[in-house]
């Protein structure tokens, strides 16, 4: 009681003096910049920086680093950001398989991650960690809102993902929600680029909606090819298959195509369009999904960094989880497992002019958490 | 589980083959003429399909990426080959593996470094859009359907030029003789760069026709490449015919496999674990193929002369 | 009489030990790592190089031995740390010996199936079917849900080792160090014995060593064994650093990469490895800090290895291999 008490005190009267009492604070990111899945990393680290550029605050330097989508290379990247560069908060891992790699040996030497975007299922219940803070999502989210979406007029439902971990929390997260018949669960090969016996599969079926959760390449390559099929099944899935890195290259073939999101570009909150017109005029192009979930998590470890010295590990923390910011998202606050409590929509890819985008169609949660937060004992 | 599904998969499995087949092609003549490994030959279906993406972007035409594809896909095997490749005829395969996967490397960053790192956007051409009615009440796409006309108008093509025309003579005599055919008086440093840039114009071929249908982006010929190899060793490496029907047994067992374990195995167990453990099945037959057709035939199903 | 390759030995030996000392006593812990990375990578490459220099066996498919080690050691940690008994009431165990003796037999044993197969065949098809067979493996790591799939495995406490804080980089590094020197010298008796002597025999005529009385194939099949074993103890000394295992230890790149440090360093050279992962590491390290292009620079370099210094670092320093 006395300890909270004085934290909040001090984080008061740091809140008042404001910018000048800001101690230096160096952080570690560590995201793809090279091979096949650079696009995603380089939205993560451009939208990280447009937050610490907007700030000003000159006392904060980032260390970035490419993991070439090697979970080896990211392991000796942490080390040696951890052990020779001496960073405070480690932050910009992609892909899931990386990230439990490095946070749970990051944690256990004491430094802070924030994850920009990967959230496997460990990292949330049993193996929760005081200092590892999620600032996208949990991995499950995006597909249990699909679920739901899909009980709206979907009575049978063709679901499919790659056959890897990712792929199949994808599958559960959906079922978790949905409550109509599966007509076949279809697991495919990872990186594979090759539809036509699934896609023939679809046809077979019968059932009156698709789900895939098909990331990056994969993606590209089963829309294009979905499209050309004669199948005539609507397509759903979670928006980073849809987001705005990939939608160029699918090109006309998205259009239509319903997916969940805790963000899409036509939001009409002031930070939103802040953050569109910043980005648009810092990079030239669109944001995607990733952008925005860097661009926060940079601007909860800012808004943490203005009150507590990032050295005094529990005050840092305690205001890292008030979540102190003006997200594009809207709302965003953290659950118990230190994973976001965020609204989740269902969008329609359509076609803005020449520019194929992400439009919002209705709100499937308000507040949502995850499923694996009562397993979480901090 | 309808015949016309089952007719569907096959069809797909032998448009699967086809697409490889583009691939091997170039690889094994490669192989069979001037006895190279190439592992590079991934990173110039790459290049073919940037290529044919770019130039379709920039003129609206598919057709003039395609065209495009070829000449640059051919253009990049050239430079290679008289730049790297030729210094690497008389070295052990070992040294042939080293220089062409750092070529790989090359190419790699270096498309990344003129085209970014997000994908390309190439569509087919509308005129190949849509699906089509074929007899039996199954609908097929019709590009699906180009492809496997293309490659039986390829593997045609190469056959005539192999049998029945001055270069494929020499080309012959290339695999059977390496000296004899210099002592023929003919310019064999030449006779290399044009096979090499024959096999890289294929793989460019293939990588804008496939672009179409799927991602064109960095790293995109790597897994390509390794079925390829499969399909060559099982056809024999350096036979186009070993290739051809490599090419097909190898897309009809992936699809027949992806399309059928599943279900089997959905005979014994929930269908859930059916599907996570006849993936892990299907992905793996191919290679258990071609242990099997090894652990026979050691050189493949159609030896070549030599190698 | 010290030879001038063994005196360049001794040299590259001495460095790999003093860094990590130097690194110790400035408090500059992360070159520690570093080094123990190039030791265990150094290890690998010498499982390889007896196949691969030796035996004239260019087996494009190490990355599965490597990576078997390396889950031998991930899942022993895991039923360790659990309790869960591993099968037929065998528990796991988080003793690096009994690691080790588990990832070199799995390893082995592997390699002997895949060696009987492979084998049968030579040259290019060897080549491929190696590269075929561990993509078979790297597959099934994958997509086989028990062991994380894709995700990985992780170690959360290093392996233990009687007596000895393993968690201490230095410490850690001095187990990887006198491992690799363990086998080195293995492969130097290897090199020297009747056995070393007909694998080279074979690779430089197969005709006449099967005319005197010798099986080429078992021989191979022996050494293509003992490799994998060797490259599967440092897939799982490789788990240890990291503390984590993964598919991408079993990718086709991982094979490139183990081919790489050998030709780099000088084929078939009992040290080749080892100035191999060092040059390799640095440059990695080195040109990723500089340009985020740094795959490209390194395609470069490698490419200008093979066309212009054949014979590796040491074919540079030491002159030409005695042996053919």
């Amino acid at each position: 009681m006395n300890k909270s008490l004085a934290a909040a005190t001090l984080a008061l009267s740091l809140g008042v003096s404001g910018l000048a009492m800001a101690e230096p604070l160096k952080i570690g990111m560590i995201t793809t910049l090279s091979g096949g899945g650079a696009g995603l990393g380089i939205d993560t680290r451009d939208g990280f920086m447009l937050a610490i550029k907007n700030s000003g605050n000159k006392e904060i330097e980032v260390v970035t680093e490419d993991d070439a989508q090697k979970p080896e290379l990211a392991v000796q990247i942490a080390d040696k950001m951890i052990q020779s560069d001496e960073v405070d908060i480690l932050t910009g891992i992609v892909w899931s398989n990386l990230l439990m790699a490095v946070a749970p040996s990051a944690v256990a030497q004491g430094k802070l991650y924030v994850s920009t975007n990967a959230a496997p299922a460990a990292l949330a219940g049993e193996k929760c960690n005081p200092l590892y803070f999620n600032a996208a999502y949990q991995n499950d989210n995006l597909h249990e809102a699909m679920g739901e979406y899909a009980n709206k007029g979907y009575k049978k439902m063709f679901i499919m993902a790659p056959n890897y971990p990712a792929g199949k929390d994808s599958l559960t997260g959906f079922k978790r929600y949905y409550k109509g018949e599966v007509a076949a669960e279809v697991y495919t090969q990872v990186g594979q680029t090759d539809y036509a016996a699934e896609i023939a599969q679809m046809r077979a079926s019968g059932a009156d909606g698709i789900f895939i959760f098909l990331p990056g390449g994969m993606g590209i390559a089963f829309m294009k090819q979905f499209a050309q099929s004669g199948v005539d099944i609507p397509v759903m899935g979670p928006g980073f298959s849809f987001s705005q890195d990939v939608l160029p290259a699918i090109g006309d073939a998205a259009l239509g195509v319903k997916a969940s999101g805790q963000w899409a570009p036509d939001f009409d909150n002031p930070a939103s369009k802040k953050f569109l017109t910043d980005f648009q005029k810092e990079y030239n192009r669109l944001p995607s999904i990733y952008a925005v979930q860097a661009y926060d998590a940079a601007q909860l470890i800012l808004s943490a960094a203005g009150k507590a010295d990032v050295k005094d590990t529990d005050a840092f923390r305690a205001e890292l989880l008030k979540a102190d910011i003006q997200s594009p998202r809207g709302n965003f606050k953290f659950n118990t497992n230190q994973h976001p409590i965020q609204d989740i929509y269902v969008t329609e890819v359509v076609k803005d002019g020449d520019v194929l985008t992400n439009k919002t169609v209705e709100k499937i949660f308000t507040d949502h958490g995850d499923a694996y937060a009562k397993d979480c004992k901090m | 589980m309808t015949l016309a599904l089952a007719l569907e998969q096959l069809l797909n499995g032998l448009q699967l083959g086809v697409m490889l087949f583009l691939m091997a092609a170039g690889l094994t003549l490669i192989f069979g003429v001037m006895g190279l490994i190439n592992l590079a030959h991934g990173s110039l279906y790459m290049v073919g399909a940037f290529a044919c993406a770019a130039v379709a972007a920039a003129t609206g035409s598919f057709w003039i990426g395609l065209v495009a594809s070829l000449i640059a896909a051919a253009a990049a095997g050239a430079l290679v080959e008289l730049l790297v490749i030729r210094r690497l005829y008389d070295r052990d395969h070992l040294d042939q593996v080293l220089a062409t996967f750092a070529l790989i490397l090359i190419f790699s960053e270096g498309t990344r470094w003129l085209f970014g790192s997000f994908p390309l956007y190439l569509d087919i051409p509308p005129i190949l859009g849509g699906a089509v009615m074929l007899p039996g009440g199954l609908q097929y796409p019709v590009y699906r359907l180009a492809i496997i006309a293309a490659g039986a108008l390829v593997a045609f093509g190469l056959y005539v030029l192999i049998s029945r025309t001055r270069l494929g003579m020499r080309i012959r005599a290339g695999e059977s003789d390496r000296e004899m055919i210099g002592a023929l008086g003919v310019d064999i440093r030449t006779l290399y760069t044009v096979v090499f840039a024959l096999g890289a114009a294929l793989a460019g071929l293939a990588g804008a026709m496939v672009g179409a249908l799927q991602s064109v982006q960095v790293g995109m010929g790597e897994p390509v490449l390794i079925l390829a190899f499969v399909v060559i060793v099982i056809g024999g490496i350096g036979s186009i015919k070993g290739a051809l029907f490599g090419a097909l047994l190898v897309g009809v067992t992936d699809t027949m496999g992806r399309f059928l374990l599943p279900q089997l195995l959905a005979l014994f167990v929930p269908p859930a674990q059916a599907g996570m453990i006849g993936g892990a099945a299907a992905s793996m037959l191919i290679y258990i193929v071609m242990a099997l057709i090894l652990a026979v035939k050691p050189r493949g199903l159609f030896p070549a002369a030599h190698a | 009489m010290i030879s001038r390759e063994n005196l360049i030995n001794l040299i590259l030996a001495a460095l790999l030990l003093a860094v990590p000392l130097a690194a110790y006593a400035s408090g500059e812990q992360f070159y520690i790592t570093l080094a123990t990375r190039i030791a265990i990578l150094a290890l690998a490459a010498t499982g390889l190089n007896l196949a691969l220099g030796l035996g004239g066996l260019v087996s494009f498919g190490h990355a599965a031995f490597f990576g078997i080690g390396g889950y031998a050691a991930g899942i022993l940690a895991t039923h360790g740390f659990s309790g869960d008994p591993l099968l037929l009431g065998l528990s796991g165990t988080n003793q690096m010996p009994v690691i080790w003796l588990v990832a070199v037999l799995a390893a082995s044993f592997v390699g002997l199936v895949i060696g009987a197969i492979s084998l049968r065949t030579s040259g290019v098809y060897f080549i491929m079917i190696t590269l075929a067979f561990a993509q078979m493996v790297y597959y099934f790591a994958i997509s086989w849900p028990a062991y994380g799939g894709e995700d990985g495995l992780s170690i959360l406490v290093r392996n233990q080792f009687a007596g000895i804080n393993t968690m201490r980089p230095l410490n850690f590094f001095l187990i990887c160090y006198v491992t690799l020197l363990v086998a080195l010298g293995l492969f130097s008796l290897i090199r020297g014995s009747r056995f070393g002597s007909a694998l080279q025999a074979a690779r430089q005529n197969e005709v006449r060593v099967a005319t005197v009385g010798i099986a080429p194939f078992r021989i191979r099949l022996t050494a293509f064994a003992i490799s994998a074993g060797i490259t599967g103890l440092a897939g799982a000394l490789f788990a240890d650093l990291n503390r984590f295992v993964s598919p991408s230890m079993l990718s086709w790149h991982m094979s490139g990469e183990l081919i790489v440090l050998i030709i780099l360093g000088g084929v078939g050279r009992l040290f080749g490895p080892v100035a191999g992962a060092m040059l390799y590491v640095i440059f990695e390290y080195a040109l990723g800090g500089v340009t985020e292009r740094w795959q490209f620079f390194l395609g470069l370099i490698l490419l200008g290895v093979v066309l212009f210094a054949r014979g590796g670092l040491l074919g540079l320093l030491a002159g030409r291999a005695k042996h053919g």
